[in-house]
């Protein structure tokens, strides 16, 4: 079996108005070196299979179909074995 | 004759009745409600995803309930020529079902926007403004992500297409950023695709019907899709 983290970013170039608004209470909080917050989603899940080229498949299968979409987001992801 | 409206429910469907109202009571054309786990449309000629807050809106708005098994058969009735309305979450729904180009991002002000707004009517080319003779119609909105986004050759597409329906405007019809509530390129609030038969908007047709609530421009559309959809 295969633990897999999957993180999905907005792409670069995509407006990120809550990163901006964590970003000002950064600022509120005095935390004046913090600069371009982005905020993106952690999801991680297990893949019951011992085959890794198969779990992989299906992980990036399920973060390109649903996890994320490909308009305005990026993902990457890794695995993990778990015995 | 009269179309029939079937109108999809998906868990956090909370415009599903609004809409049901609209098209049956205040317009008399007949409506049934389309449950989201069933694949049967039920002889519908025109559907509707109704506004709302499907599954929760969880990982992105209109994510999950596009694979609702319902989708699979509207997906296929829209590729056919089946006749489609997408109204807020239903928009967001046809977005990642593909069957619209384009993304909903989180309005820009971070700000969920309840208000009525001023949509200019920007082509009369297809079944869902044709008989649509005012060129400004006042409908008001209610979304946290509204924000229209598309990549530069789709946004261009769209636009030499006639795709863009409707924008944001003034009362009188102005294109202007102030006018604009959540973002969208374009000021866009509704666009339909190429073969115009699906249409996505943001705004709430179905919440200005009644003249008893005083706004009635929502009925428009609905009547111009009555009185086309066969052609």
């Amino acid at each position: 079996m295969y633990k897999a983290t999957v993180i999905v970013k907005r792409r670069p170039k995509i407006l990120d108005p809550e990163g901006k608004a964590v970003e000002q209470g950064a600022k509120l909080l005095g935390f004046n070196n913090v600069k371009k917050t982005r905020i993106g989603k952690y999801i991680e899940f297990f893949v019951e299979t011992n085959d890794k080229t198969v779990a992989e498949k299906e992980v990036r299968e399920y973060s390109e179909k649903l996890l994320s979409n490909p308009i305005m987001e990026d993902f990457e992801f890794t695995l993990e074995e778990v015995k | 004759m009269k179309p029939k409206f079937g109108v999809v429910v998906f868990p956090g469907s909370n415009c599903d009745h609004d809409a049901y109202f609209a098209v049956k009571k205040i317009l008399g054309y007949q409506s049934e409600f389309l449950w989201h786990k069933e694949k049967d449309l039920k002889g519908s000629d025109v559907v509707i995803l109704p506004g709302g807050f499907s599954y929760g809106d969880y990982l992105r708005t209109g994510a999950i309930a596009r694979f609702s098994p319902i989708m699979e058969s509207v997906y296929k009735f829209a590729g056919s020529g089946g006749v489609v309305i997408g109204i807020c979450n239903g928009f967001q729904i046809l977005l990642e079902l593909g069957l619209l180009p384009g993304v909903m991002m989180k309005n820009e002000s971070l700000k969920f926007v309840c208000k009525d707004v001023y949509l200019r009517v920007e082509h009369n080319n297809n079944i869902f403004t044709k008989s649509v003779h005012q060129k400004v119609l006042k409908i008001p909105i209610a979304h946290g992500d509204g924000n229209y986004f598309a990549d530069k050759n789709t946004l261009k597409e769209l636009e030499a297409n006639k795709q863009v329906l409707f924008r944001y405007v003034s009362p009188e019809g102005n294109i202007a950023n102030e006018f604009n509530p959540n973002g969208s390129l374009n000021n866009i609030a509704g666009i339909i695709n190429k073969k115009k038969n699906v249409m996505g908007l943001m705004p709430h047709p179905e919440r200005c019907c009644d003249p008893i609530l005083g706004d009635t421009d929502g009925a428009l559309l609905f009547k111009s899709v009555a009185e086309n959809y066969l052609s």
